[in-house]
């Protein structure tokens, strides 16, 4: 099965539930487009209403609108006449769009890797991060988590909560204390008693248009950088899929602030588009590195553009 | 990275010459630009075709109204349009015998939780007796979360952990509210999708059993194309009574409030634009539909300084100003009044024109510039503000050292000060500056 490979470390059970969370996606208004390309003639209603599929998937105007024009100019210079060879065109377009991802720092071996995760209020950090240090901890790595949340009401039982389920530590401080020294402590934690692989630090959520909240992101990682030697290493937002044309904005002011190294796209399950994952590759170029798909701490994979364009393009037969 | 609509307008316009009536072509030429800037603003894209479909119509062949140029006569009708489209501002329904039950539903991360505390502590202020109900029982410390909340606003949570059923919990909820004379019950209910059967059955059977006035959908103002079917499957599963429209306070569009009010003919009740408690205000269509556009908000901006600014004060000193005994203390004043009205960059933003500026600008320049020339003067002697003349080096070393600024500082404080009070002198005389500030910042 072709969306088997989004997953390529997952076991057969994981795959089947994620595919199927995926199917939304697919016969949403990818189902739609391959419809499209049934018709014959690739006349002006015919890019009309490809240009309206596409930016209902929430892949942005701008990038819609390169994206029909050197469709077109490609149909025009081949001589493409029918519309199942210029369906074959716009996959090979789109997946153009999502490039090679650089290799992840998770990969690297190093005594402890350092994660800072990032995004605005309710794009889902805290289960991501249960998930991520799930995903991990079954890979063999033993993992540490940092409640560095101390702002949100309960946020920090939230992570306790997630710890216990999935036997993963938990350091944490009081609420309303200052989240650098929860970083701090943490750091130290994973380096000497506890002997982690990896440290993730959950972090409180934040609107990017508040300066004084990304200022204390960029405290924290002036924190692990003076801990750990070019610490942090990856840098993932959390965003959340059903999120429109703002998550473009929401990605670049965390980027220009805490320098984002990779995208982990949440509630996947429950949109029907998923677009805006070209949308943030092509004008940032920071790649998505896991989707989230689901509410189980399973529902969780590594993001593969060739496959997941493959699976939205997949034609049910 | 949006261009705002008045701007793009603008540009389109400058290229047609100008005529008194709206040609087809310059109704289409700007209607492109309003379709883009209503898609990148999330409006869903079937709601921007009827909503393009519905401006042309009214626009062709209208007769150019006077001191309007045809950018501002289109925007003028966009603008009453997408009035129309987002309906009039919705109240919350308490009528009949209390407890009267509102239950929040919505996807999760929409903002819920936080929503259900600042709804109660708006109702209280507006003399109810509220009770927050806790079941969402679902999300790990859902329920602490709410329970703090209810501390941090004093207000009293009915929680019964994450072991009984939602719609159980609910019902005692409202049974408890009945009982002690509490005299709105708002429903905090686990984040879900709108595709989930079981989990929208639940909202069902806890809508069911408690009877709610109001079933109000809580949407993340940053939500997507996807908005339009979430609501629509929320309110045929359900029957929504309104909209809370959450994040506000981000730069999101907010297009999806324009999709979801059109689709479902829900109405919009409150928006949540900040983390603070009180961050909650009632829903005016004309100032959303301004900042769709991205055309400010000014009048917010004027509310706000009518609530904030002392009025007497300012006139006082606006006499002051006039008369040239305008002094450093005076400043003070002001520069403090101003910030009553919150942060700069936010003032900006609000105010046509700025919008862009106030991106370009970080919040903190301007913020932080005004710190100082605060610093500055507080660490001078009531004498030193009353008459900045007698500030001489030797007083500017230790004003500088005492505001932590730079004796360069001090003087560029001084020097602009003075070149304010020029540009009072030609008030006077009758010329007007351009920007009383400008040299300021």
């Amino acid at each position: 099965m072709v969306l088997s490979k989004l997953f390529k470390r997952g076991s057969q059970e994981d795959a089947e539930r994620i595919e199927k969370s995926l199917e939304k996606t697919r016969r949403g208004v990818f189902g739609h487009i391959a419809a499209l390309f049934q018709q014959q003639e690739l006349d002006d209603e015919f890019w009309e209403d490809l240009e309206a599929l596409l930016i209902q998937a929430d892949i942005g105007v701008q990038t819609t609108e390169e994206l029909i024009d050197r469709l077109r100019a490609r149909v025009q210079k081949e001589g493409v006449k029918r519309a199942a060879d210029a369906y074959a065109l716009l996959k090979e377009e789109m997946l153009r769009l999502l490039g090679e991802a650089p290799p992840s720092a998770l990969e690297t071996p190093r005594l402890l890797t350092v994660v800072l995760v990032v995004g605005v209020n309710g794009s889902g950090k805290t289960t991501s991060i249960a998930k991520l240090a799930y995903y991990l901890k079954q890979r063999g790595k033993k993992v540490l988590l940092a409640a560095a949340d101390t702002f949100r009401a309960a946020a920090i039982d939230q992570l306790r909560l997630w710890g216990e389920r999935i036997g993963v530590e938990v350091i944490a401080h009081q609420p309303g204390s200052d989240p650098g020294a929860v970083v701090y402590d943490a750091i130290r934690a994973a380096q000497e008693s506890r002997k982690a692989d990896v440290l993730i630090i959950d972090t409180a959520g934040r609107l990017h248009t508040k300066y004084n909240l990304m200022k204390e992101l960029q405290k924290i990682r002036t924190i692990c950088a003076r801990q750990v030697h070019r610490a942090p290493h990856e840098t993932y937002l959390v965003l959340d899929a059903t999120t429109g044309q703002n998550a473009l904005i929401q990605a670049k002011k965390f980027k220009e602030a805490v320098d984002i190294t990779g995208v982990i796209l949440t509630k996947l399950d429950g949109t029907a588009k998923g677009g805006i994952v070209f949308a943030i590759q092509k004008e940032l170029g920071v790649p998505v590195r896991f989707i989230g798909t689901g509410e189980q701490v399973t529902d969780f994979a590594e993001f593969d553009p060739q496959a997941f364009v493959e699976a939205l393009f997949r034609q049910d037969t | 990275m949006f261009e705002a609509l008045s701007d793009r307008l603008q540009r389109v316009f400058d290229k047609i010459s100008q005529r008194g009536v709206l040609t087809e072509a310059d109704v289409d030429a700007a209607l492109r630009e309003v379709r883009l800037a209503l898609l990148e603003a999330d409006v869903n894209y079937k709601v921007v075709k009827s909503f393009i479909k519905r401006v042309r119509e009214r626009a062709i062949g209208q007769e150019a109204r006077k001191g309007l140029t045809p950018a501002q006569q289109v925007i003028k009708i966009v603008h009453e349009e997408l009035i129309r489209t987002l309906g009039e501002p919705g109240r919350l329904d308490l009528s009949g015998p209390p407890p009267h039950v509102i239950m929040l539903v919505g996807l999760q991360g929409s903002g819920k939780t936080t929503t259900a505390g600042k709804l109660a502590l708006r109702l209280r202020k507006e003399g109810q007796r509220p009770l927050l109900i806790a079941a969402d029982t679902y999300r790990p410390a859902a329920v602490k979360q709410l329970e703090v909340l209810g501390r941090q606003i004093q207000i009293p949570v009915h929680s019964e952990g994450t072991e009984p059923p939602p719609p159980d919990i609910a019902v005692r909820g409202v049974q408890e509210a009945r009982k002690k004379g509490y005299t709105v019950a708002i429903i905090d209910t686990a984040g879900r999708l709108h595709i989930d059967d079981q989990m929208m059955a639940e909202l069902e059977a806890i809508r069911d059993r408690t009877q709610p006035k109001e079933i109000l959908l809580v949407v993340d103002a940053m939500t997507g194309q996807d908005a339009v079917r979430v609501a629509d499957e929320f309110n045929k599963r359900v029957g929504l009574t309104g909209l809370i429209l959450t994040k506000v306070d981000g730069d999101a569009r907010g297009g999806a409030a324009i999709s979801v009010r059109e689709v479902t003919g829900v109405p919009i009740k409150f928006l949540g634009v900040g983390e603070k408690l009180d961050a909650l205000e009632p829903f005016h269509p004309d100032r959303l539909a301004s900042r769709i556009l991205g055309m400010g908000d000014i009048l917010t901006l004027i509310e706000k300084a009518e609530q904030e600014l002392d009025r007497k004060k300012a006139e006082e000193a606006e006499r002051r100003l006039l008369e040239g005994t305008f002094t450093l203390e005076d400043f003070l004043e002001q520069l403090q009044e101003m910030k009553k009205l919150g942060p700069l960059s936010q003032l900006l933003e609000m105010i046509p024109g700025m919008n862009r500026l106030a991106r370009q600008l970080p919040a903190e320049v301007t913020d932080k510039q005004l710190k100082r020339i605060e610093a500055i003067i507080f660490s001078m002697t009531p004498e030193e503000r009353r008459n900045p003349r007698i500030i001489n080096s030797s007083r500017k070393r230790r004003i500088a050292r005492g505001s932590g600024t730079t004796v360069q500082e001090v003087n560029q404080l001084l020097r602009q000060f003075r070149q304010m009070q020029q540009l009072m002198k030609q008030l006077r005389k009758g010329r007007l500056p351009g920007n009383l500030f400008g040299g300021l910042f």
